[in-house]
């Protein structure tokens, strides 16, 4: 038999109601029951979170960061994007 | 290839290498698949991997006082204490898979002895003082050591490290309400307060590693930001911040040449046994082999349970699966 390690698992925790769900880190387990578990012991002995996300880290796809020119560089030049952009008369209050 | 590929093969690797290392002078974090250079994530993985190591062995000293802690009180700070180092065991070691080793690797190096854990970790608990003395000068120490390491250069050892270094302070604390309570109490119980940290005194000196003369590693991890001070700093600091807390608790400090140096504004202190540190690190300390036989007995006996967990995980799926057709 080949040996079978416990897959990998990505955790995701919402501190509180309101927040969004943030990576808190990964963890080993053999099926997502186990690796809920585990994340509440692991990521949460002092109350970090209400709610908890696991994945299994194969099911992510990641950009790579050799790409970041073509996906990120674009943006860069379209201050048009932000309000600073554009001129406004200094009276004009509120905008 | 050829040997224009290979010179052209060098001088990107080159340029690639001078890009990194202006981006940690920068302050910029590296995350996990960035280009690195080789060096840095072997170095890397030498060092969260030992500092994991450090926290998986490090249940097992204290792990021995738990069944006899004195009260309820201090068995449940014992036992949370003990689980935190496990956790931070779990927090390293996962932020080091992300190096590209897995976790099978890192515990075969530890259970080899390919790998180090910290020294300190091979001497004996003999009386509960230790464990006051443990959690006030080894976990005293040890934040001194991590403090700095939530600001390097890796993501996941920075954001690991501030994890630990949040729950470590209440290590430290509830060491020392253990060696308070001890000190003001019987003689015997002051006695046994004073053996414990004359036993674990120069230990812990030693944990911050060898003097900035020997240290091999210290200057390329100045560099990187694996390191903010020299273990010298640090071991000053350490003594600065420890002697006051323990002239407080009424406990003398075991070096003869302990002095108060006002133009330094510092200690000045004894001489480190530094033969007796090599010798730990080596393997001949009191308990390296007692630490290796319990750590390796609890991976292999712990075996069956690991494959009958997956076992168990690939029947559910399985059945799931027929399910759906």
């Amino acid at each position: 038999m080949t040996k079978k390690n416990w897959p990998l698992w990505e955790v995701f925790v919402r501190s509180k109601n309101g927040l969004e769900h943030r990576h808190f880190g990964s963890l080993h387990a053999a099926d997502e029951e186990m690796a809920l578990e585990n994340a509440r012991d692991v990521y949460t002995r002092r109350s970090e979170g209400v709610s908890i996300w696991v994945v299994e880290s194969k099911n992510i796809t990641a950009s790579n960061p050799e790409n970041n020119g073509e996906l990120f560089e674009p943006a860069q030049d379209k201050v048009y994007r932000h309000p600073t952009f554009y001129d406004l008369p200094d009276e004009v209050k509120h905008m | 290839m050829s040997e224009e590929q290979k010179n052209m093969e060098a001088e990107r690797s080159l340029s690639l290498e001078a890009q990194f290392e202006a981006r940690i002078a920068r302050d910029e974090k590296i995350e996990p698949k960035d280009w690195m250079p080789e060096k840095y994530r072997k170095t890397h993985i030498r060092q969260m991997s030992q500092h994991a190591h450090s926290e998986i062995v490090g249940m097992l000293p204290e792990g021995n006082w738990i069944t006899r802690a004195p009260s309820l009180r201090r068995k449940v700070a014992l036992l949370a204490k003990v689980q935190d180092e496990a956790g931070h065991g779990l927090y390293l070691y996962s932020a080091c898979e992300t190096l590209g080793i897995t976790r099978d690797e890192l515990y075969e190096q530890l259970h080899t002895g390919k790998a180090k854990y910290s020294s300190i970790f091979n001497y004996p608990t003999v009386t509960w003082a230790d464990m006051g003395a443990i959690g006030w000068l080894v976990d005293g120490a040890a934040i001194i050591n991590q403090v700095p390491l939530c600001n390097t250069s890796y993501g996941p050892y920075a954001r690991a490290m501030i994890r630990v270094c949040k729950e470590e302070s209440f290590h430290q604390r509830q060491g020392f309400e253990i060696m308070i309570k001890l000190a003001g109490g019987s003689p015997e119980q002051k006695e046994m307060a004073q053996d414990a940290l004359n036993r674990w005194w120069w230990p812990s000196l030693m944990m911050l590693g060898p003097t900035d003369a020997e240290s091999v590693h210290t200057e390329q991890s100045m560099k990187w930001k694996l390191k903010r001070k020299s273990n010298d700093d640090l071991r000053q600091q350490f003594i600065d911040q420890t002697v006051p807390q323990a002239e407080l608790i009424g406990l003398t400090i075991p070096d003869a040449d302990l002095k108060w140096n006002e133009e330094r504004g510092s200690y000045d202190f004894g001489d480190i046994n530094w033969d007796e540190f090599w010798q730990v690190v080596k393997g001949h300390g009191p308990c390296n082999k007692e630490r290796m036989n319990a750590r390796v007995g609890a991976w292999e006996g712990g075996e069956w349970v690991r494959d009958a967990a997956m076992a168990y995980a690939e029947k559910k799926e399985s059945r799931k699966n027929k399910k759906v057709v």
